[in-house]
């Protein structure tokens, strides 16, 4: 195994009841890359990142974060890898009681000894560097639209600078022009933070503007990776239908080309 | 929207697979001179290593790793005047991108404003009940409201829901209410047998018991009972369909909640809540007739007789409570209900101040009835 993959899953098995997911699945998240991981609904697709971060127990196979065995971790290894990598849930999954600033200042409470002004400094740092603007901080989840908490929910996955990023479907349930501004945070942050980023989603326009590669789930595996363009040669029904259906051409019209 | 200094592709910013745990990063701290040589790791992990007092230069040539912590503190250490030495462009491109992020430091010192942050407060929470007031009246008017136009065109009225509700507010209630009477009679005549005997008045254990029940417990107890059960139910029930916009829906399809949801609910406590409380009376002369029986030898035949002397306006002032509690129950609960917001968090919060209220308000009805009732002489 090399360095250079932040995740290598092999041979992944995962199986609810009788019915099988996943089976045999290969993925390779390199470092510092955008993967965007597609599929229709049912293909698993939060379940493998679910498997990754170890919300699900798999049947089979290896997953490999940051050269670590997820399935052989002692608890204190867990909690240092858990350390190194940030998820944001779908609607943000912020705590309901907190405001956007606690919620952030959460994982920074792990830091021994760091003075309440720095760990509100930095909370209130990432909550700007997610694009939200100052007067958030105060504000509790229920009082944000979709996108704040999505935008909260990922500073609160940057807290600590994690090394991975896992974005579970980011844009679903935003306007057009938030998603695009969205798809362009991501992006930035990446160049800025160095971030290896592991993104779920359905977005078409988002592959099209923030993913280095992209991987599609169908037939209970990875049925390819590669970058956009690749993808448009491949031939396989579902493949084909999902990348050039009138939905993906729109996505690639020249003036998106720009953006 | 942020600008972020851009970064060419590919080129990386640390070496972090020697690391494990970034818990166990560690910064080395040099001071020479007024330059405070930093190197290894500069991370939120070993943030709070660093001096409070920000030098007036510091080295940062020997630095391999710093997180957007690091360059925070590097971008208010240089905000406040210190050079910075030996910055690789990496890193110097992470200080420009946190420092377009720091905040200015507007937040002034916060003046000691205790009282009149208490008294603040006093008025909002003042303010907030007289409010409280005048939407409950606001509710009971749509109650009634929907009840005149349920008289006036009885086709609109939902009686497959009434009856429902009545099954659900009433029948359901009957067993715990029935207990519950029975053993506050049994409870009376014990406690009262026991203080009346020093007197050689046992008999009257009778008007004891009878008085207590059918003027007091009975009735409040069964409502208190009531506000608990139902009332929570009504705020769950409505609140959750307005936490789903159902309630919207409704509206634009030509329904009006008042008379959908409102006046069945409400209409079913006001019938079945005299019907409790009558079996409520009835229990707890069960339950004090066969204790008194059993500790007192007042055999029922003789308690029927002494129970025929006590004056049946004691029942009369018991029940005449009932429609009232019902209304209050009733209207609290739906109150409550329509007031949940989208998330479920409200829901549970006005559910539970649904109870604590439709309690306290029974209680208060309560009081003011004695009172009034004693100024009439009845």
């Amino acid at each position: 195994m090399t360095g250079d993959n932040a995740i290598e899953v092999r041979g992944l098995r995962n199986q609810f009841g009788d019915h099988v997911v996943h089976d045999d699945l290969d993925l390779d998240l390199r470092r510092g890359e955008i993967l965007g991981v597609v599929g229709g609904s049912g293909t698993g697709k939060s379940v493998l990142l679910r498997s990754i971060v170890g919300l699900n127990q798999t049947r089979h196979g290896d997953i490999r974060v940051l050269g670590q065995n997820i399935g052989s971790l002692t608890s204190a290894e867990r909690e240092a890898l858990e350390r190194r990598w940030g998820v944001m849930f779908q609607d943000g999954a912020l705590f309901s009681s907190l405001t956007v600033r606690e919620n952030v200042e959460v994982p920074l409470r792990a830091v021994r000894d760091l003075s309440d002004s720095d760990r509100i400094g930095l909370a209130e740092l990432k909550v700007a560097m997610a694009g939200l603007p100052p007067n958030a901080n105060d504000k509790y989840p229920s009082e944000l639209s979709g996108g704040m908490r999505k935008r909260a929910g990922l500073a609160r996955a940057l807290a600590l600078d994690p090394e991975i990023l896992f974005l579970d479907e980011p844009t679903a349930g935003l306007d057009p022009i938030g998603a695009d501004a969205f798809d362009r945070l991501i992006v930035e942050l990446r160049d800025a933070l160095n971030l290896s980023v592991f993104l779920v989603t359905h977005d078409l326009d988002t592959l099209h503007t923030c993913c280095d590669r992209i991987a599609v789930l169908a037939e209970k595996k990875v049925l390819a990776t590669g970058t956009m363009s690749e993808m448009l040669a491949i031939d396989h029904p579902w493949v084909h239908e999902y990348f050039h259906g009138p939905r993906a051409r729109a996505a690639m019209t020249p003036d998106h080309e720009d953006a | 929207m942020l600008r972020f200094a851009s970064r060419p592709r590919g080129t990386t910013l640390t070496t972090p697979a020697t690391i494990r745990n970034p818990e166990d990063a560690t910064l080395d701290q040099t001071q020479d001179g007024d330059l405070l040589r930093l190197g290894g790791a500069l991370l939120v992990w070993t943030l709070p290593q660093l001096p409070r007092d920000l030098p007036t230069r510091i080295g940062l040539g020997d630095l391999d790793r710093m997180d957007t912590a690091g360059a925070w503190y590097l971008a208010r250490a240089r905000q406040a005047g210190t050079q910075l030495e030996g910055l690789s462009d990496s890193h110097a491109r992470l200080i420009e991108t946190v420092a377009q992020s720091v905040a200015p430091p507007e937040r002034g010192a916060i003046p000691d404003a205790r009282w009149h942050n208490i008294l603040e407060r006093t008025g909002k929470r003042v303010v907030g009940a007289l409010g409280y007031f005048h939407e409950l009246a606001e509710f009971l008017g749509r109650f009634l409201a929907a009840w005149l136009r349920a008289l006036r065109h009885p086709s609109e009225f939902r009686l497959t829901s009434l009856v429902y509700h009545c099954q659900e507010t009433g029948l359901r209630a009957v067993p715990i209410v029935f207990v519950m009477s029975f053993l506050i009679g049994v409870v009376l005549a014990f406690q009262g047998a026991a203080q009346l005997r020093q007197f050689g008045a046992e008999v009257f254990v009778v008007d004891l018991i009878a008085i207590a029940v059918l003027r007091e417990l009975g009735i409040l107890l069964t409502a208190i009972i009531v506000a608990g059960r139902t009332a929570s139910a009504l705020t769950a029930s409505i609140g959750s369909m307005k936490m789903r916009e159902e309630i919207d829906a409704m509206r634009t399809l030509g329904m009006d909640p008042d008379m959908v949801l409102i006046l069945p609910r409400v209409l079913a406590l006001l019938v079945t809540l005299p019907i409790l409380g009558l079996l409520a009376d009835l229990a707890g002369l069960t339950g004090g007739a066969l204790m008194s029986w059993i500790v007192l030898d007042i055999s029922p035949s003789m308690f029927l007789t002494r129970l025929g002397e006590v004056d049946v306006s004691h029942a009369i002032a018991g029940l005449v409570k009932a429609p009232v509690f019902a209304v209050i129950i009733g209207v609290i609960g739906c109150h409550a209900g329509m007031q949940v917001g989208r998330d479920a968090e409200s829901l549970g919060r006005m559910t539970s101040s649904a109870v604590v209220n439709a309690i306290f308000a029974v209680i208060i009805a309560d009081a003011i009835f004695s009172i009034v009732f004693s100024e009439m002489g009845i």
